[in-house]
């Protein structure tokens, strides 16, 4: 059934189910702000991930200035410090990425790319941009708080994240865990909406098997959120009623600073536990919409198939179902049973065979490719070295003897990082490249974007890789200041402070991309109608950009897969998805069967 | 052409930068060099992946860039490549793991010799307990701890009567003797860091954590919090001192025992004070804020 080949027969199944009556906006309010089209959702979500995220850039700034440049900066407190930090990751992983990749580009592409006319539940699509919203709110709200927001660092580990020594554990560590139960009760209706829209709602012949990766990656990634995220929801919750109401799930016996505290009997490490049953899951979950859609921008810009299709799929199936059995490799050195260490070891290095993979696969597909260097290309390619890096560094991490000695230092700030920091997020912006012409109808400025490219990569670059070795000397992390030690040489604040500018540039480079949006959306170049000649079938629209119901009268009908390129025989270099084989223009003017 | 020229500087580059770092481990004072020769591994095998790929891709976009006229080939997938691939990839994986797990077996596994010592922490700072004469620690709860009674020990429990306490003084280990050093948090999770010794685990509070190593070098080392423990996690310092076994000897001859303590605190006339826990150095007020 799996139809990679040149697929002569076409096949296309009978339609089985007619056709549902779409709902139609009636005023503007309806129409832009509580709007039930997938396309405006994906926007909305897409506008208030970023918008928070350039919350948690500055913070990065911040921390980055205090660890270059110690003693320079009074306001910024050793408890302003840990908040930064604990804001700046619990932002970064969840509510721009996880909301960007799912929300974002989940909400505009699956539609689209499956041929379907919106996703199947649109009003619980609409409440789960506003749930998640509101736990945007509720989260910028503990900024206010007296106090401030949590310092318990992004993995709120108890018992000290509702301890006094630790900042904000009064009103900003209860609005963070309220937060993220918001967060997760939003992102289960839109998810439960995109894994039945992908079962339910594709066009008469496609097939699972004719899917872009770009679908498989977010498909597999929303079924990896809708089982891990309860984990997380469920922590949340018993770590609540710890705070308020004084349960014991994760508190043992405990005197702080003296004083005998009404707690006994919990287990810290049952948290831990089902912080990372979420929190390793949720690397892929970001990773897997990051893997696909870098497959897609290869093969369209290298004018060429992506190589070993099934094998592609199956990776991503394979690593979503093996990201929920290595869990406890976040927790090598956290006191667990050490025999744990040897299962958890092994089931990591076994989730590097499917990821190499498909890192050989991506370059495989530039091998007798026709590599056009267009700007999305550019991010594609940087993508894979970054990610190979960060993979590379996760081998080190995972075999469990030498987490020990690189744990809690700056080796595992530069990994995780590397890997689901600077190689997802090349991804993003390849891909906002890539698509902005169909959400706006006009091109990104390509000398802005290759400029913004350019600066990006080598910066982030430059910040992570000479990281790793401050791991490897010693330097631990969450430090506010590293002070006297004996080990640590002179030139790590050297580096560090290096570090610090590199990251100062690679921020700013992100204000051009953010100009580049904002001019090109109403001045950029006006686009063609599939700018990148690509196959899939979001370029495909009557309406471009596509309008309300992306089809017109009639739903397209699907006859191959998504990766049409140079096949041998036909004229043009690609061969749209939806494009009847007798419509196929073949270079000896006969046409296909 | 510039594509492939960059990425061939970045893969040059990180290896230079590799050999060039001045940044890589402490010398090391342990019996863990294993672990050091398991990072060796991994750093060859994982490194030649890694410029073999860039290497790879820099060819290809040099060699395949588009120029008019130019077709890429139809090639939707190789079985046999693809195999190749997988299990090339596989015994480089069994190559890191294979020495990783047995290192861990070792690492797990005490040797009888090894000699016991404990470490408690609590924000933010740590405290030490050896075992007396008898060779032999008594037991703890959180429920025994007191001004008087900092670590927790057990009044009734004979072993602990001569267990050597060392507060707000200097870690000292014997020279070459196998210790197993067992870890107590009386508040939140810590880490008890040596970066020379490779060795570290979370002391969590409501269980006791081990680790085990041979102190192989002479000097003073530091010790660090590798585990966020609020906001005073990056003061929480302390000191190992390893030394020949006599003058470890004659140092824990000095280090006063629980019993010997206890009289103290009691004696109206003696120096209770210093048995009181310290002030840590940083109070956070109500607020969160740190004074």
């Amino acid at each position: 059934m799996a139809t990679v080949a040149p697929d002569g027969s076409a096949y296309v199944p009978p339609a089985e189910i007619e056709e549902v009556d779409l709902y139609h906006p009636k005023s503007w309010i309806t129409k832009y702000v509580f709007c039930q089209d997938a396309k405006v959702i994906a926007i909305q979500y897409s506008v208030t991930a970023v918008s928070i995220g350039m919350i948690g850039l500055v913070m990065s700034w911040l921390v980055r200035l205090q660890l270059g440049f110690p003693d320079s900066f009074s306001f910024i407190s050793e408890a302003a410090y840990y908040q930064l930090i604990t804001m700046h990751g619990m932002i970064m992983v969840i509510y721009l990425l996880t909301a960007l990749f799912l929300g974002g580009f989940g909400n505009y592409l699956i539609p689209l790319m499956l041929g379907a006319r919106d996703m199947v539940f649109p009003y619980l699509n609409m409440l789960s941009y506003w749930i998640y919203l509101v736990a945007v709110l509720v989260l910028i709200a503990s900024f206010f708080v007296p106090g401030g927001p949590t310092g318990a660092g992004w993995t709120l580990y108890p018992p000290q994240s509702i301890l006094q020594g630790t900042p904000g554990s009064g009103a900003g560590i209860l609005l963070m865990l309220i937060s993220l139960a918001l967060f997760i009760v939003g992102f289960t209706m839109g998810g439960l909406n995109y894994v039945v829209t992908v079962l339910q709602a594709r066009a008469r012949g496609m097939s699972l098997m004719r899917m872009p990766l770009t679908i498989w990656g977010i498909f597999v990634a929303t079924v990896l959120a809708l089982l891990a995220f309860p984990a997380l929801f469920v922590g949340a919750i018993m770590m609540t009623l710890d705070r308020l109401l004084g349960t014991s799930f994760f508190m043992p016996e405990i005197v702080e600073l003296g004083e005998h505290l009404k707690y006994g009997g919990g287990s810290p490490l049952l948290f831990q536990h089902l912080f990372w049953f979420f929190g390793h899951p949720e690397v892929y979950i970001v990773a897997l919409p990051a893997f696909g859609i870098v497959s897609d921008i290869l093969a369209v810009h290298a004018r060429k198939n992506i190589f070993g299709y099934r094998m592609m799929v199956w990776a991503i199936v394979a690593i979503g179902g093996l990201s929920f059995i290595v869990w406890a490799h976040h927790m090598y050195v956290s006191g667990m049973n050490p025999y744990f260490g040897f299962f958890f070891a092994t089931t990591t290095l076994i989730i590097a065979i499917p990821t190499a993979l498909k890192v050989y696969n991506w370059t495989l597909t530039l091998w007798r490719g026709d590599i056009h260097f267009t700007v999305p290309m550019l991010f594609a390619i940087a993508f894979i070295i970054t990610f190979a890096n960060g993979g590379i560094t996760g081998l080190f991490l995972g075999n469990v003897v030498i987490d020990v000695p690189l744990s809690d230092t700056m080796f595992v700030v530069a990994h995780f990082h590397m890997v689901m920091g600077v190689a997802p997020i090349l991804v993003i912006l390849g891909a906002v490249y890539h698509w902005f012409p169909l959400i706006t109808g006009r091109m990104l400025h390509e000398g802005l974007g290759k400029f913004h490219f350019w600066v990006t990569f080598i910066g982030a670059y430059s910040i992570y890789f000479p990281m790793h070795y401050l791991g490897f000397l010693g330097v631990p992390r969450r430090y506010y200041e590293l002070g006297e030690t004996d080990f640590i040489i002179d030139s790590a604040q050297t580096l560090s402070a290096n570090i610090t500018i590199a990251a100062l540039i690679v921020g700013f480079a992100q204000l051009v991309f953010i100009f580049n949006i904002v001019r090109s959306a109403s001045k950029g170049k006006i686009s063609e109608r599939n700018p990148w000649r690509a196959t899939s079938l979001e370029w495909q629209t009557p309406e471009f950009p596509p309008g309300h119901g992306n089809w017109g009268d009639e739903l397209p009908v699907v006859y191959r897969w998504a990766y049409e390129y140079n096949l041998p025989g036909v004229e043009l270099d690609f061969v749209p998805q939806n494009l009847a084989p007798d419509q196929v223009v073949m270079t000896n003017a006969k046409p296909a069967e | 052409m510039g594509v492939a020229v960059i990425l061939i500087l970045v893969g040059v580059g990180s290896v230079v930068f590799h050999f060039w770092s001045p940044w890589w481990w402490t010398p090391i004072a342990s019996n863990w060099g294993f672990i050091d020769d398991t990072v060796t591994i991994t750093f060859w095998i994982t490194g030649f992946v890694f410029v073999a790929i860039i290497l790879f891709m820099a060819y290809c976009t040099y060699r395949f860039r588009h120029q008019p006229g130019r077709r890429a080939a139809y090639e939707p997938e190789s079985k046999k490549l693809e195999w190749w691939l997988t299990i090339l990839t596989a015994i480089g994986v069994i190559a890191m793991l294979t020495p990783g797990l047995f290192v861990w077996n070792q690492y797990i596994t005490v040797p009888d010799d090894a000699v016991e010592f404990e470490v408690v922490g609590q924000q933010w700072q740590w405290a030490y307990r050896y075992p007396g004469k008898d060779g032999v620690m008594g037991t703890s709860a959180v429920k025994h701890i007191n001004g008087d009674n900092p670590f927790g020990i057990n009044p009734d429990d004979p072993n602990g009567q001569d267990d050597i306490l060392v507060e707000g003084d200097d870690l000292h280990l014997a020279l070459g003797q196998p210790v197993k050093a067992l870890l107590r948090s009386i508040d939140v999770l810590h880490n008890f860091y040596v970066p020379q010794f490779r060795a570290k685990m979370d002391l969590v509070p409501g269980q006791v954590t081990f680790f085990w190593f041979i102190p192989t070098r002479t000097g003073t080392f530091d010790i660090l919090c590798a585990e966020l423990c609020g906001v005073g996690h990056h003061v929480m310092r302390g000191k190992v001192v390893v030394e020949e076994a006599t003058a470890y000897q004659a140092w824990i001859d000095e280090q006063p025992t629980f019993a010997s303590s206890l009289a103290r605190a009691t004696t109206p006339t003696g120096k209770g004070v210093d048995l009181v826990l310290r002030e840590p150095k940083l109070e956070p007020a109500k607020d969160g804020s740190v004074q």
